[in-house]
């Protein structure tokens, strides 16, 4: 099973913008290791940074391969920039809001704001930004012998697809 | 604008891709054996360039497309015809050097800092959008 780092998607303006959302929970074990109570003090579960950018990597990445139908084979790139200001804390929830700045055959750029949101304040904070770049695989120099199948949006993604995904999207080549 | 505007853009469009220091960015430095930039990174240089100067870049237009071609290419060294149409293509780029050991793996160490700037005079100049057909050799 892959590793899902957002949990549902709460809007998508086609070849635009898309903005996902992930609830933080007590129960996801790697929280337990980041951080650890120790000689330093009790424990401090903290979402990490560097999940954080996957889940935009993901929000991202699904925004730039729906602009081709999941055709395309996205891979990450290149991260220009990840800035990150606030922890994250179980019982909080990330938004990831993702837009592109450029698209062409080669890949993408895109840009993305990260917000926190707080039950006991009930509003969203900007914590983060993010700047990523993707590559078609397929159209790259470096000419990597790579599967024919589309391996980045495969049917353990379609769950969250959902209705973004159309029927026989990016399985039109899968053997 | 000058040469010497564009010079300034372009090293600004370096710093800020590759992360060297602006004192490496000279007219001569290349932009793999001497900036250290990698194949993703001509996409975001790509990026960066149309951004500060305000034009579009076709594919293949500033830096080679897919040239592994038979047509163009054997036994990994670009031929006659592959070398004439990538002076063709890309008038930008110094080819003199490559051409005397002309491996397409060797291909993208001929870029330098002036090979930037020499482009971006030229599509300042032309001043019409990119086509989309440039240096399309696979």
């Amino acid at each position: 099973m892959r590793w899902l780092w957002i949990d549902a998607i709460l809007l998508h303006e086609p070849a635009k913008r898309l903005v996902a959302v992930k609830n933080v929970s007590l129960a996801e074990e790697h929280l337990h290791q980041h951080f650890a109570a120790g000689a330093d003090g009790p424990a401090q579960p903290l979402m990490p940074a560097t999940l954080m950018l996957e889940g935009m990597a993901q929000t991202a990445g699904i925004l730039v391969g729906s602009v081709r139908n999941f055709a395309e084979k996205v891979i990450l790139a290149k991260v220009t920039e990840a800035v990150f200001e606030q922890d994250v804390a179980p019982g909080q929830s990330i938004r990831y809001d993702a837009v592109i700045e450029r698209l062409d055959d080669m890949g993408a750029s895109t840009k993305g704001v990260i917000s926190r949101w707080d039950h006991r304040d009930g509003a969203w904070t900007d914590i983060g930004r993010t700047e990523i770049i993707f590559s078609h695989v397929d159209q790259n120099r470096a000419g990597l012998e790579l599967p024919e199948h589309n391996f980045v949006f495969g049917e353990n993604f379609r769950a969250i697809l959902g209705g973004l995904l159309p029927r026989g999207a990016g399985q039109a080549s899968a053997r | 604008m000058t040469q010497d505007e564009i010079f300034g853009k372009v090293r600004t469009v370096l710093v800020d891709a590759l992360g060297v220091d602006e004192e490496e960015v000279t007219m001569g430095a290349r932009l793999t054996t001497d900036l250290h930039a990698e194949s993703i990174d001509f996409l975001d240089i790509v990026f960066r360039i149309e951004k500060a100067f305000g034009f579009k870049i076709g594919q293949g237009e500033l830096f080679p497309d897919n040239i592994n071609d038979p047509k163009y290419v054997q036994d990994g060294v670009v031929n006659a015809n592959g070398l004439a149409l990538l002076r063709e293509r890309m008038p930008h780029v110094d080819f003199s050097e490559f051409a005397k050991n002309p491996k397409l793996e060797k291909v993208s160490e001929i870029f330098t800092v002036a090979s930037l700037v020499s482009f971006v005079a030229a599509k300042l100049q032309a001043g019409s959008p990119a086509k989309s057909s440039a240096a399309k050799l696979a």
